[in-house]
């Protein structure tokens, strides 16, 4: 199939960047989306264009690396990310805009390249359980039950691509967050700093200038990973916690 | 010592082409001795400590986050080192560990099946072909239960029973249940732990963080390793960094072969270079190919994507008995046009042969013209895997409840659904045995240069086998590396590198060099099209079967391309920004080079062990057959400089505690 | 080493958050919820004809005398919808601006403009809330102006009932109550999941349905009255 593309090109973080018309031609509807920009790019090569620069790495979907807004929709049309996401999902003569992630949380490195390490931060403000190696109890020695470990494992699928944050109209990373929090609340490990944590990650997360969240909840449909707005939930009522605890 | 079956075919004995030279034999040399299962505990006593207000004084740089990275760099960090951690992704927790699907073994015991570490090491080293190094594997046996328990406490969400106690299951053909899980999801979830625990310390102000940096070369001061010289990727800047010990992590070079179910950024630059440097290089031929993974659809297609083994259990693997069948429906196949050729071959063990056997079988038919599936250059490169017969035994929600997200996944690249129509599967490159050579203590040839992970030759021998290579990444990374770093810190903090000695500026401009060399062939091809090309040589003549005339051709090919590539390969941008294509041609440039070497270590291992199938070294079913006389060795092979012969030096493997004997599965 | 759980936010607050912000929001937001709809119940006294109406504005103001003044219960409710008012509009506001202030460059893409429908109506819909709550007092009880014909009087039902009389009033109000419904649409679900009340799948999904509901019979029942003085069923 035959494609007209327009893709957001910026030389650089403090360049000004514009939309750019392109073609793309002879498309086989089995190519994965990024395979499609691959062969734009051979392209753009062989003319003497400097390819346009998009993130990727495993290609399979987990690392969350990859991450494209396609005609206004986080990772595109299906509920996948962008490297999974493959062409039999347009048609013949569409033309499909390509944006990076927008949020001045995530400033644009180069054309559809973004910088996450905000995401990073939220996890050093507190996304962990405080256990040095070798300070570990016997794996049995705390049975979790498994609805609770299930939840928590749900939880724990994101892969922190920023589909959530992009999505969102305010841009806010709440479901990012909430995960994080949900995952690590669930367990009796995770209790001792429960509150801490969550106050730690989302004063990090407003310091970032992630917008706040209202429950609009687009951030869960464009979530490759399907985490629910329940995990939001779940942080507000830690947050509400920790209030309580304070007074 | 050797069980060698009389019934050998003929090995090729003619002569090594001239194409290496033969040096002093290696040893490991650190571990004491002592019986194996003393040796670790008596390793730790004896390596030297280093007093804790001492620590902050002292640096180790580590390259790669993934799961031996990020464990190595948490646990540094809490012990209070100065850590620099280093990796390309823009996140350390995208490290390719991430994409591990089916788990990590342990030797817990905990469903009382008879599991010990001994049991562990013994299937470790019998599943590596008895071609990896004992004592080390007995290690990773004694750690493996630590790392669960490690992993706990961090709140991985491993599978747990109802009872709230973890789930098992056996993995990889080996008869106790020790593996544990998380869905479909195990390397991700150990991986997200190890990176928070790293976060941690990089909050706590241990562990510096430098994301989007890739390493292009060691700094060796006075025969020491003192530090990397790396590309800051966003502005290009070139920059050094001096500390008094060097960690490499960096992962698998599977990418060598272009396709492969290694993420796109998966390179060997960190080791090659280290290679280059004086570390040697440990068993590179050893390459472990997966039978079942999603097969090529077109030229265009950049990665593969595996499909569990478990699929085994109940799919039946087949292709037609004429080729002209190859392209008609499969469902319109009538049964006695079928070849159930797995099932035919070993009716014994059928569809659940051994991945190295399910690999080259597959590859035989398709050579015969007999795959299916497009055609991707003059061959259809593929087999069905067809679940109707399940699907009318079972049930379709049952085959869903056991099966569905993996349908779901194949569903997604292919477009069809397993339900309807036979999946078609087709080997794909998995995982790489070989790395840099290193000791007990994980320590290269280079003293101060630590490889752990997948980066180091490992512990697996010629074939790894499932859910292991997480076990020895977070054992290398947790327990292992700093407690025998500590041991070479302890001689530390050493005499203060200055950034402009000569070796430092040497490093740097070496660096700076081949970055403007490239960006000035401005040539005709773009450097895909010669990572391609190298990837089809490298499948074609050192992938499943390797022959001597088809390696000995694959050298030519790859000299003559590399050649082509300094002369002909096109990278457009600057030096000083984000630029993708400059990274890959670094990162090819050194696949150039590993891919010979490859080639050159599969030549000289006239036999076939695990992963490494010589043609001329099989038994008459089509079995590897090993000459454990001739080649119970570590082929560790040093650089000898540009153009010039490797040397190879020869670690004789020694087995104490298990017997050697020849695989067999009838 | 101690374990060390410092990181880069060294004060962190839980009363500094933006979910603090919206919890304030939630809080007030219910406050408004409860009167609108007592609010309501008390204008469906109408059909009972003004007498009726009256009776229940003055038993607003006698409620718990006399340990409360004339009126006193009235002020009370008063001052906390004026301070909930307060606390609302300065958090949406604040809210609103950091909103903006995170994604300074939007998309191109009109796809992308469509999924910020919801955010826009709850922003636009709540100033258009309270320049009408604004014309509301002054119309019924600060300036308690008749753009009716009829006299009122004293009478907060003849009031009423007159000023439904004029079609743009009604118009304005039944405007208002779009904006009101479209509010409490979202607004209401929105709370219980600020205030941890949807946890669970199935309680987001009653939550939602609730939201529905309420918005709706609010929403109708504030317009009933005024659309039956138009239609001349209810007359002074
Ligand atoms: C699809 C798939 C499934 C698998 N399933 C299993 C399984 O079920 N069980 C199992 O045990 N094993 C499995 N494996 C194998 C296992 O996942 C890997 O061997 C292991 O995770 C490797 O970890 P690592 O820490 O050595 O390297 P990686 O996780 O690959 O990390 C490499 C790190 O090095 C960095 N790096 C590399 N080069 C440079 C450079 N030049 N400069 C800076 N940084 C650099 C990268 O950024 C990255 O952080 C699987 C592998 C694949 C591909
Ligand atoms: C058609 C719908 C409505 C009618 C007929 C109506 C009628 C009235 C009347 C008659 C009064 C004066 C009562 C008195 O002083 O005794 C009043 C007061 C008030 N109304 Fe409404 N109202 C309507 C809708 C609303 C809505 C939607 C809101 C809020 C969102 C609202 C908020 C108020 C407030 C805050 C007061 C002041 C109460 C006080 O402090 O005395 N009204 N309304
Ligand atoms: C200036 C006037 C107002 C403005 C600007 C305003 C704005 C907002 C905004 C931006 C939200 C958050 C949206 C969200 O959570 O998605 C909100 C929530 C809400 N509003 Fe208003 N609003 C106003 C008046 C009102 C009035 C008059 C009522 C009731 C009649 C009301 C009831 C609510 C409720 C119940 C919520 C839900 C609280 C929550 O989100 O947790 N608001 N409002
Ligand atoms: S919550 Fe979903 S969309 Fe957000 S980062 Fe995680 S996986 Fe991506
Ligand atoms: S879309 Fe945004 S507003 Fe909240 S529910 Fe999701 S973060
Ligand atoms: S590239 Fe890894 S998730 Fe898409």
């Amino acid at each position: 199939m035959n494609l007209t593309l327009k893709i957001w090109r910026q030389a650089g973080p403090k360049a000004k960047g514009e939309m750019v018309t392109y073609q793309v031609t002879d498309i086989s509807p089995d190519m994965s989306f990024l395979e499609m920009l691959d062969v734009l790019n051979e392209d753009l090569n062989a003319k003497g264009e400097e390819p346009i620069a998009f993130d990727s790495d495993c290609r399979e979907g987990i690392c969350g690396m990859c991450g494209l807004m396609i005609s206004g929709k986080a990772h595109g049309p299906e509920v996948t990310t962008t490297c999974q996401l493959h062409m039999r999902s347009f048609h013949d003569g569409d033309e499909i805009t390509i944006e990076p992630w927008r949020a001045d949380a995530f400033p644009v490195i180069k054309d559809l390249v973004v910088d996450r390490s905000a995401f990073d931060r939220l996890i050093q403000a507190g996304g962990f359980i405080s256990v040095n190696t070798g300070a570990a109890p016997e794996a049995h020695s705390v049975p979790v039950p498994k609805p609770r470990a299930d939840r928590a494992f749900d939880a724990a699928k994101c892969i922190g691509c920023g589909a959530c944050v992009a999505a969102c109209p305010n841009a806010s990373a709440m479901l990012f967050l909430g995960a994080k929090v949900t995952h690590l609340g669930e367990f009796p490990q995770g209790q001792p700093e429960r509150s801490a944590r969550v106050v730690k990650m989302l004063t990090q997360h407003d310091l970032e200038g992630f917008g706040g969240c209202t429950n609009i909840g687009e951030c869960t449909n464009a979530c490759p990973k399907e985490i629910q707005q329940d995990v939001i939930n779940q942080l507000n009522i830690d947050l509400r916690h920790a209030l309580q605890q304070m007074t | 010592m050797t069980t060698t079956t009389p019934e050998t075919t003929e090995i090729a004995t003619g002569p090594i082409h001239g194409l290496y030279t033969e040096g002093d034999p290696v040893a490991d040399t650190k571990a004491p001795d002592v019986p194996i299962a003393k040796m670790w505990d008596q390793r730790k006593f004896d390596a030297k400590l280093v007093n804790p207000s001492n620590r902050r004084k002292l640096s180790v740089i580590i390259v790669g986050t993934g799961l031996a990275g990020a464990s190595a760099a948490a646990t540094l960090g809490e012990a209070g080192y100065h850590v620099k951690s280093f990796c390309y992704q823009d996140s350390p927790r995208r490290a390719h560990s991430i994409a591990a699907q089916g788990g990590i073994n342990a030797a817990k015991n905990y469903n009382d099946d008879g599991d010990s570490v001994y049991r562990l090491f013994y299937d470790t080293v019998k599943g590596g072909d008895y071609r990896s190094r004992e004592t080390n594997v007995y290690r990773l046996a004694e750690e493996s239960a630590n790392i669960i328990d490690q992993c706990v406490a961090q709140g991985v969400p491993f599978a747990r029973e109802y009872g709230g106690l973890l789930d098992n299951r056996s993995f990889g053909g080996v008869q106790v249940a020790r593996t544990f899980y998380a869905a479909g999801q195990t390397g991700q979830q150990l991986l997200i732990g190890a990176y928070q625990a790293m976060e941690r310390q990089v909050g706590a102000g241990t562990v510096e963080q430098f994301t989007r940096h890739e390493m292009l070369e060691v700094i060796v001061v006075e025969g020491r390793a003192r530090g990397i010289i790396a590309r800051d990727m966003v502005t290009g800047e070139i920059e050094t960094h001096l500390a008094d010990a060097v960690v490499l992590a960096s992962g698998g070079y599977g990418n060598v072969f272009y396709l492969s179910t290694n993420a796109m950024g998966c390179n060997t630059t960190a080791i090659w270079r280290a290679h280059r440097k004086g570390a040697y290089f440990g068993n590179p031929c050893y390459t472990q190919i997966h039978p079942t993974c999603i097969p090529v659809a077109g030229d265009y297609q950049s990665k593969l994507t595996l499909m569990s083994e478990s699929l085994r259990n109940d799919g039946r693997i087949w292709v037609p008995k004429r080729r002209e069948d190859c392209d008609k429906d499969p469902r319109e196949i009538p049964e006695e046009d079928r070849d159930y050729y797995l099932e035919r071959i070993y009716p014994s063990f059928g569809n659940l042969v051994p991945r190295d056997i399910a690999s080259r079988q597959a590859k035989y038919v398709c050579d015969e013209g007999r795959g299916v599936g497009p055609l991707v250059g003059d061959f259809r490169r593929g087999v069905y895997l067809d679940f109707s017969e399940a699907l009318s035994r079972m049930s379709k929600e049952a085959v869903a409840e056991k099966y569905g997200n993996l349908f779901d996944m194949y569903q997604r690249i292919t477009g069809e659904s397993p339900y309807e129509v036979p999946m078609r599967i087709y080997p794909a490159v998995h995982y790489t045995m070989g790395g840099l050579w290193v000791d007990y203590d994980l320590e290269t040839t280079i003293p101060g240069l630590y490889a752990a992970g997948e980066a180091n030759f490992s512990d697996h021998g010629a074939n790894r086998l499932g859910a292991s290579s997480l076990m020895q990444c977070l054992a290398d990374g947790y327990f292992v590396l700093p407690n025998t770093i500590r041991d070479y810190l302890a001689n530390g903090p050493f005499p203060k590198v200055s950034e402009d000695a000569p070796e430092v500026v040497e490093a740097r401009a070496a660096v700076e060099d081949r970055i403007t060399r490239l960006l000035n062939v401005q040539g005709e091809r773009s450097v895909d099209s010669f990572h391609k090309e190298l990837g089809q040589i490298m499948w074609e003549y050192c992938g499943m079967e390797r022959t001597e005339e088809g390696l000995l051709k694959a050298i030519d090919l790859i000299r003559a391309l590399r050649e082509e590539y300094w002369r002909n390969v096109r990278v457009l941008g600057s030096a000083d920004t984000l630029n993708q294509s400059l990274e890959k041609a670094g990162r090819v440039a050194d696949f150039l080079e590993l891919g010979e070497l490859m080639c050159i270590d599969a030549l000289h291992r006239r036999e076939s062990c695990g992963g490494h199938f010589r043609a001329e070294s099989q038994t008459e079913d089509g079995e590897a057959l090993r000459h454990d006389d001739e080649f119970a060795y570590v082929a560790a092979w040093e650089f000898a400089g540009e153009g010039a012969k490797p040397v190879l030096h020869k670690e004789d493997l020694v087995y104490k505690a298990i017997e050697l004997k020849q695989r067999s599965y009838k | 080493m101690a374990i060390n759980t410092s990181s880069l936010t060294r004060q962190a607050r839980a009363s500094r958050t933006t979910v603090f912000m919206k919890i304030l929001m939630a809080v007030s937001g219910a406050l408004f919820v409860l009167y609108v709809l007592v609010h309501m119940y008390g204008n469906l006294k109408i059909f009972a004809g003004t007498e009726a109406f009256d009776e229940y504005a003055l038993h607003l103001r006698t409620m718990f005398t006399p340990i409360l003044p004339f009126g006193g219960m009235l002020w009370i409710i008063r001052v906390v919808l004026l301070v909930a008012v307060v606390v609302h509009i300065w958090a949406a506001f604040t809210l609103w601006a950091r909103a903006q202030g995170a994604r300074s460059t939007r998309y191109v893409a009109k796809e992308a403009a469509k999924r910020t429908l919801k955010t826009k109506w709850m922003r636009w819909g709540g100033v258009a809330l309270v320049l009408f709550i604004i014309w509301h007092l002054l119309q019924f009880t600060i300036v308690k102006f008749n753009v009716g014909s009829e006299n009122a009087g004293h009478s907060a039902g003849a009031l009423v009932v007159s000023s439904f009389q004029v079609w743009w009033v009604t118009l304005i109000y039944l405007l208002a109550m779009v904006a009101l419904a479209l509010h409490l649409y979202h607004g209401v679900w929105s709370a219980s999941q600020t205030l941890g009340w949807a946890n669970t799948a199935r309680a987001r999904r009653a939550w939602k349905a609730t939201a529905h509901v309420l918005a709706y019979v609010i929403a109708v029942g504030f317009i009933v009255p005024p659309l039956a003085i138009l239609a001349g069923i209810v007359k002074g």
